[in-house]
């Protein structure tokens, strides 16, 4: 029944805790960007008692420093928004992918509070050719609760190095599960619509404290 | 039999009763999966309610109240019970390797373990599978059918609501006597698989602008990822590899990343042809 919340928020713990880290981007093959950037931000978030107290700004700046420079939240807010981007002037989308980034960081933020001292990530090996644009990265994280999760990342190669535009918790891709969300709400109320909530949402998030966890 | 046939029935009545009153037929149908959801969204509400004044606060109190050893070793005690059915499905489903870690599981753990209190063989390096027979019915090539939320116990698709029964008799708990220590344990049960949820409950009020929309498209892929063992649409199917991208967001995959698509309102080049790789929808 409420497996989905579970996967959703160790997919989103998972991702925050993959934040990337404050490293020249170079010619790093996607795995092995992906296993820095999450055992950086997981020794880090195990490391600090701020964080693991839920000090939301403490939280917040992890996400942006370490985790944020390394996602495609365009590429993501695109791919969630699927046809109705090409409807959308470009300042929409510029204002659409900058609310659903805020609320990203919101989401991440909370789930990297909940990270526990015994969660372990292991990565499978990457069999692509250096050549492919897009890949996809699997991983489990394990912990001593129950079956392990999957935890997987889509990435793509761009001008400015590896970005991830898409992750994978427990079988649920984030871009396919806000999908139905975007979509019923641009057909309701058009994509200004879809802004306005998500920034409703976002100022509704800013106010509410991080869920301390039960450690 | 006579128990779970009752209680078959029992639920097909509840569910058809749920219907009547609360949903009716759905009118606008946004996701093809989803043709009931009218009557689901009633369903759905009405298990918020359920939720609202009676489970989650019983949970919040259960996870702030009880000391956190208890709390894992109730949940490692029904998580072991749950070991053994695995086997069962991971064997009818020709997974011999997984249904012996199951098999090993069961074993370790209700011995070595104290009837299941400890989780022995997990950090041993036997993990845990949670097969069920809605899975065996999906990995033997039955389709999932149309996603049902069904009272108090949530997200189903049609094939594992029928598979229930067969998962209640599955169940060891299920058989317990005397009738008042199974009531009292299967109670224990459910607020303590809700009191594992009382943080991604709340991620997920925050991050979805309709829950009931970002619950069921989630679960709807996790189940089909759980029937196909977490197998995707990409030629690797088990090491991290390249990516499809016409296979995994069709016709939504944008040109070039970052391209503001108004400049050119030109509709894509590519028409509508499924290209050869793309599999079918997922359906199972």
């Amino acid at each position: 029944m409420k497996n989905i919340v579970t996967m959703i928020a160790t997919a989103s713990m998972a991702f925050a805790a993959h934040a990337v880290v404050a490293a020249p981007v170079g010619n790093e093959a996607p795995d092995l960007l992906v296993k820095r950037i999450s055992t950086d931000v997981l020794d880090t978030a195990k490391a600090d008692k701020d964080i693991q107290a839920g000090n939301k700004q403490k939280v917040v700046a992890l996400v942006e420093s370490k985790i944020l420079p390394f996602v495609d939240t365009e590429k993501m807010t695109a791919l969630a928004a699927g046809r109705f981007w090409r409807t959308a002037t470009p300042a929409q989308q510029q204002r659409l992918a900058a609310e659903f980034r805020t609320l990203l960081v919101f989401t991440y933020s909370g789930a990297l509070s909940q990270i526990k001292n015994d969660d372990k990530v292991e990565f499978k090996p990457l069999r692509a050719d250096p050549a492919d644009v897009d890949v996809e990265v699997r991983s489990q994280v394990t912990s001593s609760r129950g079956e392990p999760i999957t935890l997987n990342y889509r990435l793509n190669k761009g001008p400015q190095g590896w970005k991830i535009f898409d992750i994978n918790v427990l079988g649920a891709w984030l871009v396919e599960t806000y999908k139905g969300n975007f979509s019923s709400e641009i057909t309701k109320s058009g994509v200004d619509g879809l802004i306005a909530k998500l920034a409703e949402r976002n100022k509704q998030l800013a106010g509410k404290p991080l869920a301390a966890p039960a450690k | 039999m006579k128990t779970t046939t009752t209680r078959s029935m029992r639920l097909v009545a509840v569910v058809t009763l749920a219907g009547l009153t609360l949903g009716g037929c759905a009118t606008t149908n946004s996701n093809p999966r989803d043709p009931l959801e009218g009557f689901n969204r009633g369903v759905f509400a009405f298990n918020d309610t359920v939720d609202k004044y009676a489970l989650k606060p019983v949970a919040t109190a259960y996870k702030n109240v009880l000391p956190s050893f208890v709390q894992t070793g109730v949940h490692n005690f029904f998580g072991n019970l749950t070991d053994a059915w695995s086997a069962a499905n991971n064997l009818l489903q020709g997974k011999g390797e997984a249904g012996m870690q199951d098999v090993t599981r069961f074993a370790i753990n209700s011995t070595f373990g104290i009837v299941g209190l400890i989780d022995i063989a997990g950090p041993a390096g036997l993990p845990k599978h949670n097969e069920d027979l809605g899975q065996t019915l999906g990995y033997w090539g039955m389709p999932s059918g149309p996603y049902l939320v069904l009272p108090i116990l949530g997200p189903s698709t049609l094939r594992d609501t029928a598979a229930l029964p067969g998962d209640w008799w599955g169940d060891i708990w299920t058989h317990k006597t005397p009738v008042s220590v199974r009531n009292t344990g299967t109670v224990i049960k459910a607020v303590d698989t809700r009191a594992s949820l009382l943080d991604a409950s709340s991620l997920v009020e925050g991050a979805a602008l309709d829950r009931y929309e970002f619950l069921r498209d989630g679960f709807l892929q996790r189940r089909d990822s759980q029937v196909r063992d977490g197998g995707s649409q990409s030629a690797a199917a088990s090491d991290s590899g390249k990516l499809d991208m016409k296979a995994a967001y069709g016709d939504d995959a944008p040109a070039a990343p970052g391209t503001p698509a108004a400049a050119t309102p030109v509709t894509p080049v590519t028409p509508a042809e499924p290209s050869p790789a793309t599999p079918a929808p997922v359906n199972k």
